[in-house]
């Protein structure tokens, strides 16, 4: 309007615009730099240039599929354990999110309540999450008890590799499923009501409705929380740093982690070559990003044809 | 209605088929699985420091019984003794050397009674070892950790609600010149997760000399762009010619973003105060970078530090893991419906 | 107590290739007191006139004077103008109370001049037993009148109404209509009232601004404006049913002939050459059974018939070339008929209520 309002709107921004050009925009621009200088300094001037060092150093491997080809085989070690935890984890939850969406979209009693009870572990703290499950899987926890009833000798479940992979996923499912069954169950819903009564009269089987009308209408919803759970997942840290610490061994430590420990772990900080790993992580999820962008476009362009 | 009716009507009416019973019967597994994990620690959480050791647990806080005998500070462990006389006698042990343990009979102080400890066993009741809590205050400086939780929670979500809210009426309420692209610059940053940028924040952070500090946490934490997306899309149904109205009504810019929008977007900032709330309270990796002094610890930064120290104190361990899920509990347990509706709306957690 | 002067005013949305023109240069004068409606059909422009004058938005070019003094750079607030929305606009979170009293706070008013003030415009208003309550728990007519009294409480130079009445129904609208001309009376304000109810229009103006497509086509009372309508939109847009229009060319002398061959004399100051095409006008209340000297026979076959009792209204068609259909003619008869669809009748059009316009422009020739 008049001149003077002309200034308005950015007054009312500049708080949100600060705090995302200090913490999160000037950020980025440091860690590019970062990752292109070595030492280990804090401060940007004190840090000698060194090109591709880093980024090298990182992907110097005899053989990508063998981390201990590697120069630095724990990233390598940390990249192939975030793919398989990420593969494991995404499609068993996501799985599990649709059978359980779809149980809850049934004409059940008490529907909220039971929507809650898969829903609640999403709100806990990765802290607790990661305690919980601690104190179940230690030696003389319940889960030993219950093994050593029905023959299972006791377990130490977190220090033997196979099984610390196995909690780790299966914690990480339980923490988050419910998350990605609520949006499923939204996009259940809005699935209207007349196309089952369509396929009723069409005598289509529950199995055939399910095929046939309710997965393919779904589909773009599944999608995008596919995309979305592999985001997260990707990134997954605090449940696990806590829980198993990235052990036995390295048999957990996961990329992030490999970020933390490098920059802010070990006696000597490499920040550049955290810095690196994390632009390297970047890349990966600009990708994901990307993907999810192009499926959620797609999705618009078939609203639009419907 | 018969009761079994009653279990097994169905939402049309229709009694129940194979495929229900599926359902239910899958829900209630769910149920175990989701549940049953709080619960145990719940219930842990009230076992004395020796019933936790017990191999195999005991389902409930069951203890070893512990009564008060003059002269002695503490109360003793209670035995069932028995008796050279071979009767049966439940008494406090005082002190135990070796094989022999010493016992006495409150009633009659002055005499005590030696036994061989394979003549006795302990007495268990059933006791909730609510000192797990309430020594907690006292101990671990608990009440620091609680309070700095507590602090970052509350000052991190007010900050959260008033910027995250003028950034979005400015977003909503206002035509200018670059609007599409800073909201899409703020969207942007939902791309940006903390993992990628930890190391230089570290800097910034440590320039600000916030490092150590609360604020450290707070700053970076109040600009959200899950926020501004959800009071934007909410403030867009408010409608123009109410600012309009107020315009004429001699309300400044600023009174009409205070009096007028901010009241009338609060169940979209309900929504958001709870997240920002469980963002908060749940927080770890930040504060982990920023936060390395014991005294500004938060509760999870508290309860990672306990489980990693080398003799863990379980007891009090598990009792202050449910301190810190509690207010979450609550909070869920109250406003469900608003947590999964917002959700469901702006597909975000 | 104010006048208004709009000079050559024009309002431009977006910019470039998206840039559209909505006001084209408006010259308007609006006296001390009057009551000036604005009528014109859906998207013509009324509500960007009154946000231009009100200052909700920024004239492109163009002056706006109020009381001789131009305010285009005046903030809306400092205007001293007063606007009744459409939706009302009333803050849903505060009580009617509060809505009136928003207003005075923001200037500083004391606060027992404030409760005098609201208490008087309620009132007025007959609010007084509703002013603890909120928007939700009024009635649409008492919505209405919470708008107007947040209004009046400012005491402004000007009243502006945005289609104030548009969200009523039709019995609520003839009473609030009324209390609105009792109020203008009372208080002998300047109002300016939007509408594209065209009753509205004439029971309620002492002068109407007719627009369309961001133009004025005619200022004038609401009689002036139905008895000598400038041109073929006013008089089509101004009396309801609306105004018959029937295809004619200028014969010889002052005779007018018709397609189907009648004719009549009327003399025009112009004369408009032999052949010239024209479009004659005839209000549906001017059309008569009865056969009188020098009028115009129109031979209708009916279409349909609404019978109202007091008066009736006959639909049909005039002859047309070849044996089609020529246009369309509505006639309203005093009392009861016994016409039946199918039927022929010939109403009648006395020369002096017939009006005459170009076909090229639409601008009336005589009336
Ligand atoms: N902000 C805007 N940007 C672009 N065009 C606009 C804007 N506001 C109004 N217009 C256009 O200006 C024209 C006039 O709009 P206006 O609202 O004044 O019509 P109106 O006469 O009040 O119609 P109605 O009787 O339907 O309320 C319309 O064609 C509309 O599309
Ligand atoms: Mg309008």
């Amino acid at each position: 309007m008049k001149s003077s309002t002309a200034r308005t709107p950015w007054f009312f921004l500049t708080p949100n615009l600060v705090i995302f050009g200090v913490f999160t925009f000037l950020p980025i621009a440091i860690n590019l730099y970062y990752a292109f200088t070595g030492g280990v300094q804090l401060y940007p001037k004190d840090r000698p240039f060194v090109g591709t060092e880093n980024l090298a150093t990182l992907l110097d491997c005899g053989s990508y599929l063998d981390p201990a080809s590697c120069k630095k085989d724990i990233f390598w070690r940390a990249v192939w354990n975030t793919a398989q935890f990420s593969l494991f984890q995404v499609t068993v939850m996501v799985l599990f999110s649709l059978i359980t969406a779809l149980v809850l979209n049934r004409k059940i009693i008490g529907r909220g309540f039971w929507r809650g009870v898969y829903f609640y572990p999403v709100l806990l703290s990765p802290v607790v999450v990661a305690l919980i499950w601690k104190w179940i899987l230690q030696r003389e926890g319940v889960l030993n008890a219950v093994g050593v009833a029905v023959g299972v000798p006791q377990t130490l479940w977190l220090a033997e590799p196979g099984w610390a992979m196995f909690w780790v996923i299966f914690v990480s499912i339980w923490a988050h499923m419910g998350f990605y069954t609520l949006i499923l169950l939204a996009g259940l819903q809005a699935i209207p009501a007349d196309l089952y009564e369509a396929a009723q009269m069409d005598r289509a089987s529950p199995w055939r409705t399910l095929t046939r009308v309710t997965l393919p209408l779904l589909l773009p919803n599944l999608l995008v929380v596919l995309v979305l759970a592999a985001i997260k997942a990707v990134q997954t840290f605090d449940e696990v740093f806590v829980l198993t610490g990235g052990g036995p061994g390295s048999a957990t430590t996961f990329v992030v982690q490999f970020i933390y420990q490098t920059g802010f772990q070990e006696q000597v900080r490499l920040y550049g070559l955290a810095a690196a790993g994390s632009l390297l992580l970047a890349v990966a999820l600009i990708a994901l990003t990307l993907l999810q962008l192009k499926i959620s476009r797609a999705e618009e362009a078939g609203e639009r044809a419907r | 209605m018969s009761p079994i009716k009653f279990l097994t009507r169905t939402r049309n009416g229709r009694s129940l088929d194979w495929t229900d019973w599926m359902s239910y019967a899958y829900l209630t597994v769910g149920l175990f699985l989701m549940f049953g994990p709080v619960l145990w620690l719940v219930a842990s959480s009230f076992k004395t420091e020796a019933a936790l050791t017990e191999f195999p647990p005991s389902l409930l806080p069951y203890g070893q019984k512990a009564v008060a005998v003059p002269g002695e500070e503490k109360p003793k462990p209670v035995y069932r003794v028995k008796l050279p006389d071979g009767t049966t006698k439940e008494l406090p042990e005082v002190r135990r050397i070796g094989l022999v343990a010493t016992h006495v009979d409150p009633a009659k102080p002055e005499e005590f009674i030696r036994v061989n400890v394979n003549d006795r066993e302990p007495v268990r009741e059933f006791r909730l070892a609510t000192e797990n809590y309430t020594d907690l205050a006292g101990k671990l400086k608990f009440g620091t950790y609680l309070w700095n939780s507590v602090f970052i929670t509350v000052v991190a979500t007010l900050l959260t609600l008033l910027f995250n809210s003028m950034a979005a009426f400015a977003l909503s309420k206002y035509k200018f010149a670059g609007r599409k692209g800073v909201f899409l610059l703020i969207l942007s940053t939902l791309m940006v997760p903390p993992a990628i940028v930890l190391v230089p924040n570290f800097l910034v952070i440590s320039e600000l000399g916030l490092l150590n500090s609360l604020w450290g946490v707070i700053w970076p934490a109040v600009a959200t762009p899950t926020g501004v997306f959800l009071l934007r899309q909410y403030m867009l149904t408010i409608p123009d010619e109410l600012l309009e109205a107020a315009r004429m009504d001699h309300a400044s810019e600023w009174k009409i973003y205070w009096r007028i929008v901010l009241p009338l977007a609060a169940p979209a900032l309900a929504v958001l105060a709870i997240f920002s709330v469980m963002w908060r309270w749940n927080d770890f990796l930040w504060p982990l970078i920023v936060l390395s002094k014991n005294e500004h610890f938060t509760l999870q930064l508290a309860l990672n530090a306990f489980q990693g120290d080398l003799v863990t104190q379980w007891n009090y361990l598990l009792a202050m893991t449910v301190i810190t899920l509690l207010p979450v509990t609550i909070v869920f347990a109250f406003l469900q419906k608003y947590i999964t509706q917002g959700i469901a709306s702006a597909g975000v957690k | 107590m104010a006048s208004l002067e709009l000079k050559q005013l024009v309002k431009e949305f977006g910019s470039g290739a998206s840039m559209v023109r909505v006001i084209h240069g408006v010259d308007l004068q609006v006296n001390d007191g009057e009551f000036v409606v604005f009528v014109g059909p859906s998207g013509c422009g009324k509500s960007t006139l009154l946000r231009l004058i009100c200052g909700l938005e920024d004239a492109t070019s163009g002056d706006i004077l109020l009381d001789n003094e131009r305010v285009n750079d005046k903030r809306a607030a400092d205007r001293g103008l007063a606007m009744v929305f459409q939706s009302y606009a009333l803050y849903p979170h505060m009580t009617v109370y509060q809505n009136m009293a928003f207003g005075l706070e923001n200037i500083g008013t004391p606060k027992a001049v404030i409760e005098k003030k609201v208490g008087d415009a309620a009132k007025l208003l007959r609010l007084d037993a509703l002013l603890e309550r909120k928007p939700t728990q009024l009635s649409g007519g008492q919505r209405q009148r919470v708008a107007i009294g947040r209004a009046i409480v400012r005491e402004p130079k000007i009243f502006l109404f945005d289609e104030p009445l548009s969200n009523l129904d039709a019995e609520l609208r003839v009473s609030m209509r009324s209390e609105i001309t009792g109020l203008h009376r009372r208080l002998g304000a300047t109002m300016i009232y939007v509408t594209h109810d065209q009753v509205e229009a004439m029971t309620m103006a002492d002068k109407i601004v007719v627009l369309r497509a961001g133009k004025i086509e005619q200022v004038g009372s609401p009689l002036e404006l139905y008895n000598r309508p400038a041109n073929k939109f006013v008089a089509g847009f101004i009396g309801s049913p609306q105004m018959n229009f029937v295809p004619v060319h200028a014969g010889h002398g002052d005779t007018i002939v018709t397609a189907h061959n009648a004719s009549f004399t009327k003399p025009t100051q112009t004369r408009p050459a032999s052949g010239t095409e024209l479009t004659l006008g005839v209000r549906p209340e001017h059309l008569s059974l009865q056969a009188a000297d020098g009028a115009l026979a129109l031979p209708m076959t009916i279409t349909g018939v609404e019978q109202l009792g007091g008066h009736s209204l006959l639909y049909g068609t005039l002859p047309g070339a070849g044996g089609k259909d020529g246009p369309r003619i509505t006639a309203q008869v005093a009392g009861q008929v016994s016409t039946r669809i199918g039927d022929t009748a010939t109403v009648y059009a006395s020369a002096d209520t017939c009006h005459l316009f170009s076909t090229a422009d639409g601008e009336t020739v005589v009336r």
